[in-house]
């Protein structure tokens, strides 16, 4: 196993814990951004670069625009609900 | 060493799970899940290493050089296609969640109102 | 059950899964030593049956392209979930906004976000297309490009032009492209079993390895699965976003 391979292990294996301990949404996204992208660089030294492209796009691209979308859409129904009582 | 990546594999899932189960925020738990599914993917992938070899691309190789196992890595890759998927659904029923129950905390979401 | 109650419980559970997983991982063969066979077998003999260089598009578009299908048909079955679930959610608000907003634009841009982002959208749609296309040559494939291709429209939105995002990526297009690419590679398989009796065998002339034209059906299916899985990454960004980041002038 080259220190190539070791390093990017370790960098996966604390990134991990990271980014269940961090409790707020928002920052947890960015967080799983950059763990996909440690994943990416994992899966690169371990001669699988069809998987790191993947891992890439959705990790990294993908999925922390989604997240950020469902959050602030989140914000916005908890902020108009007392509207509505207000209206009733 | 011959064992440290599926160790580590064990190791991000059991964290993804305890996210999952102590987790307060429905989003937040659909982000612990894709941390329990990364587990998969480098269990996947590290079975197929061979010592030495070359990625599965015979674009500029000899036939004939060892590579690494093409198949676990295309598993792999509908692996991370699914788990897009999965996320993307979860995220719209938080939304519904949020809608209907005013709450995206999963300790509060016990009971089935109709 | 009370949460403390419940953390433990899943202590103790983890840490029982953890030691059977341990167990078990000591009888894998050790990192590194992959015994085969089936890797061995493709890697000899992949690239003169099936004339692709990229033997992992070639296993999953080629070898396995039936559960590609089975994959392609779960990302559309989600997305049209999440559409079903987020227009019922969003059906009651819907009259009210539509007067309040007329100009729609990210509100927070900076000019050199804008910039920035105005500038990488050409070069992204042809990164994504150049992924799509050599999927059988090269790392790459229909889902790495398509998504890369969807990107492009959000980062025109990004540069504050929600209108220009709207006029590259309207929604009736974006439906259809994505029911275009299920149809289509569901149809190449069907093509198979058409031409060649069999279902996603190939029909078309193989060609030679290495260059643009060759592995028969792949390239067609990556490109069928890299228009499917745009439209469906544009379509889940437009179902969450409508309306969620409006600023009213």
């Amino acid at each position: 196993m080259t220190a190539l391979q070791i390093g990017a292990l370790v960098l996966v294996g604390v990134g991990s814990p990271v980014v269940v301990l961090v409790r707020d949404p928002l920052r947890q996204a960015i967080c799983f951004g950059a763990l996909g992208t440690s994943l990416a660089l994992l899966f690169f030294v371990f001669q699988a670069p069809d998987v790191a492209l993947a891992e890439l796009v959705v990790s990294a691209v993908g999925l922390p625009l989604i997240l950020m979308l469902t959050l602030v859409k989140l914000g916005e129904i908890a902020a108009e609900e007392p509207e509505e009582e207000e209206r009733e | 060493m011959t064992l440290l990546p599926y160790l580590v594999a064990v190791w991000v899932l059991c964290w993804g799970l305890y996210g999952i189960v102590t987790s307060r925020h429905l989003v937040h738990l659909v982000v612990c899940l894709g941390v329990a599914q990364a587990a998969t993917y480098l269990l996947l992938v590290g079975v197929g290493y061979r010592n030495g070899a070359a990625a599965p691309i015979f674009a500029g190789l000899a036939p004939g050089t060892p590579v690494v196992d093409p198949v676990v890595q295309a598993l792999a890759l509908v692996d991370i296609v699914v788990e897009a998927t999965v996320s993307a659904l979860l995220l719209a029923l938080a939304v519904q969640a949020q809608k209907r129950f005013g709450t995206v905390d999963p300790d509060e979401l016990h009971s089935l109102r109709g | 059950m009370s949460r403390s109650v419940r953390v433990g419980l899943f202590c103790g559970g983890a840490l029982a899964l953890a030691t059977m997983l341990v167990l078990a991982c000591v009888d894998l063969p050790g990192f590194g030593h992959y015994p085969g066979p089936y890797g061995d077998v493709i890697a000899r003999t992949g690239v003169a049956a099936r004339h692709a260089t990229d033997l992992v598009t070639a296993v999953n578009f080629d070898y396995r392209a039936f559960d590609t299908l089975g994959e392609e048909f779960i990302l559309f079955a989600a997305v049209l979930g999440v559409a079903i679930v987020l227009r019922d959610v969003r059906g009651e608000s819907e009259r009210a906004r539509q007067e309040a907003a007329e100009e729609h634009a990210f509100g927070d841009a900076s000019a050199a976000l804008g910039a920035v982002g105005l500038c990488l959208v050409g070069p992204l749609v042809v990164l994504g297309i150049y992924i799509v296309t050599h999927g059988h040559l090269t790392p790459g494939g229909g889902f790495q490009g398509g998504l890369a291709l969807a990107a492009a429209p959000l980062l025109a939105f990004l540069g504050g032009e929600y209108v220009a995002m709207k006029v590259v990526a309207p929604h009736a297009l974006v439906e259809a492209g994505e029911a275009a690419g299920a149809a289509g590679f569901a149809l190449i398989g069907l093509g198979g079993l058409v031409f060649a009796g069999v279902f996603f065998e190939n029909f078309i002339g193989l060609g030679t390895p290495g260059k643009l034209l060759s592995a028969g059906t792949i390239p067609l299916s990556n490109v069928a699965v890299g228009i499917e899985v745009a439209g469906a990454f544009l379509l889940l960004w437009t179902e969450f976003s409508d309306q969620a980041l409006l600023v009213r002038k």
